[in-house]
């Protein structure tokens, strides 16, 4: 069913945009682009189209994948794939790009080799907590402040970088700090991340419910603690940094997708990994059809849209959480 | 299970020197000592949680540590003292993932493993909670329902530590019973902390002090639980007064 809906959500992602397309259109179009001719004005839009829509999805998916990981991980629920600087990381890689060079490829390389060199540093800084068996309830707080200081550090470079950028730059990277999919085209390489992700995700997920449940008692329910700590890790560090060097650092998917899933479905990874992946995809793609069809031709970033959607149903969440 | 000279040391401290200790199945151990005497340390060592500081811990005659993970878990289960739940599991759940030793490779557990767990929950008076979600649960009762998923693991060795800290007396009287049952019926070895003397006095066979200077002292109950030692143990004189066929310790004055 949420394959459906995902599948769903491209349809009209595809169809929706400053020229609308009818359903016939859709139809006759959809077939030439199969067939690898896109020709007509129709056809060319679905190609565009369709090739953001599905960069939406798998980054959408991939956010919300690696929320989920990194709330087990820190078994916290709140905590989102950019807590540890990891997408911070990537920004002062990203905006470094736009500063000194032109060249789109640059920008995506720089913000996926911040991102990788950040996790290192926080591997290497918080190995300790990696590896298990240091704090009976399971917390990890050397992991968790240690991402915390090195997401501030990187957001005053940040801050820095955007004070010092000429005018003409500014506007790019602005966009990029909020989160754009304008421009961005499927591409492999996030698609095999997410896949493989998804894999281990799916593999592990009775031995991360376990230790969801019971911190480091897991143990003794036979899970070794410190390699699954660090295949998480490795694979949310991955994940958050295939989506931002995709897309910018779109907020909230990976935050609110995620307990969204918990809410209807419960707290067991083995469903919520796909789930939240699956809903998570359908959701950006949708918050992006919006952010560049509601005042079009102007486009949005779609970071805008997924905050704006994103708060108040956090918030509606909360309140019925509390009241029941 | 047995211990060759176990040393244990916390904040350069030593807390346990040269221990060599044999639990044989169909004994209940309780474990005494004063706060930070190194009975958690203990417990958690047994379980393979932490390393050994010296010595070596051997269960069936192999080390704790050279064990895979998966089948010393279907050998000895383990109770910590407290829990943290961070995410919303219903009580069912969390009693079912003590079955994840016995099937790793299936994704959805068995109906026998949804048998153990309602029969678990059941032994811990809990079987109503079945549905609710662990967090919304009271000390109590949550305490229950980690002793249930501990029964539910069904292994040979059982180590405990404050079973029944935050149990109403009713209920610490007939889990202690239960756990005194398994060893007596069902020739398990069980190892726990506890705090009740009276308590541990009418259902342990066995009983380990620890001094906290790194001496102990093990034995069958009747040889160690004197009030000499005991007062010894945990720093406070300690009287025994005889109630019918029972033995009542209190602190005194």
């Amino acid at each position: 069913m949420l394959s459906l809906l995902s599948v769903l959500s491209i349809i009209t992602a595809c169809a929706v945009g400053s020229v609308a397309l009818s359903s016939s259109d859709l139809v006759a179009a959809m077939r030439e682009v199969m067939h690898g001719h896109p020709s007509s004005m129709a056809a060319t839009l679905v190609d565009l189209r369709l090739g953001r829509a599905l960069s939406a999805f798998i980054t959408g998916g991939t956010l919300a994948l690696a929320g989920v990981m990194m709330q087990a991980l820190l078994r916290n629920p709140l905590a989102e794939p950019y807590v540890l600087g990891v997408s911070g990381g990537a920004a002062v890689g990203a905006l470094l790009a736009l500063l000194l060079f032109t060249a789109a490829w640059t920008v995506d390389a720089a913000a996926c080799g911040g991102a990788l060199a950040i996790s290192v540093l926080l591997y290497l800084l918080a190995r300790h907590d990696l590896r298990g068996v240091s704090h009976a309830d399971g917390s990890t707080p050397l992991l968790l402040l240690t991402g915390v200081i090195l997401a501030s550090g990187c957001s005053a470079l940040v801050a820095l970088m955007l004070s010092i950028a000429p005018e003409n730059r500014l506007r790019g990277m602005v966009f990029w700090l909020i989160g754009d999919l304008s421009g961005s085209q499927f591409r492999w390489l996030p698609t095999l991340v997410l896949c493989g992700a998804l894999a281990f995700g799916v593999r592990a997920a009775r031995g991360i419910n376990v230790m969801a449940m019971h911190a480091d008692a897991a143990i003794a329910l036979g899970i070794d603690i410190a390699a699954l700590r660090r295949n998480l890790f490795l694979c949310s560090a991955l994940l958050t940094a295939s989506a931002v060097s995709n897309a910018g650092s779109i907020g909230f998917v990976g935050l609110i997708v995620p307990h969204a899933c918990r809410f209807l479905l419960g707290p067991d990874h083995r469903l919520l990994l796909p789930a939240a992946t699956l809903i998570g995809g359908a959701f950006l793609v949708l918050a992006d059809t919006v952010a560049r069809s509601i005042i079009a031709p102007q486009q949005l970033p779609v970071g805008v849209i997924t905050a704006l959607i994103g708060v108040p149903v956090f918030l509606l969440q909360l309140h019925q959480l509390r009241k029941r | 299970m047995r211990t060759v000279d176990l040393q244990l040391h916390v904040g350069g401290r030593v807390l346990v020197d040269a221990l060599n200790w044999r639990v044989n199945p169909g004994e209940c151990w309780c474990v005494i000592g004063r706060n930070g005497a190194g009975k958690t340390t203990l417990l958690r060592t047994l379980a393979g949680l932490r390393k050994a500081d010296g010595g070596k811990v051997l269960l069936q005659e192999r080390a704790i540590g050279d064990w895979p993970l998966a089948a010393l878990a279907r050998e000895r289960a383990f109770l910590p003292q407290g829990r943290s739940d961070a995410f919303g599991y219903c009580v069912t759940e969390t009693v079912l993932s003590a079955r994840h030793p016995y099937h790793e490779d299936a994704y959805w557990e068995s109906e026998e493993d949804l048998a153990a767990a309602q029969d678990a929950l059941q032994a811990m008076d809990v079987a109503a909670l079945a549905e609710r979600d662990v967090r919304s649960l009271s000390g109590g009762e949550r305490q229950r329902v980690a002793i249930a998923a501990l029964l539910a693991q069904d292994t040979p060795l059982l180590l405990l530590d404050e079973p029944t800290s935050a149990l109403d007396i009713g209920h610490q009287v007939s889990v202690m019973a239960l756990l005194a049952g398994l060893c007596r019926d069902r020739n398990k070895s069980v190892v726990m902390v506890s705090h009740d003397l009276n308590l541990a006095h009418r259902v342990a066979t066995h009983a380990l002090l620890l001094m906290g200077d790194g001496r102990c002292h093990a034995g069958p109950i009747e040889d160690v639980m004197q009030p000499a030692l005991l007062g010894a143990c945990l720093g406070h004189p300690i009287d025994v007064v005889r109630h019918g066929d029972r033995t009542i310790y209190l602190a005194k004055d």
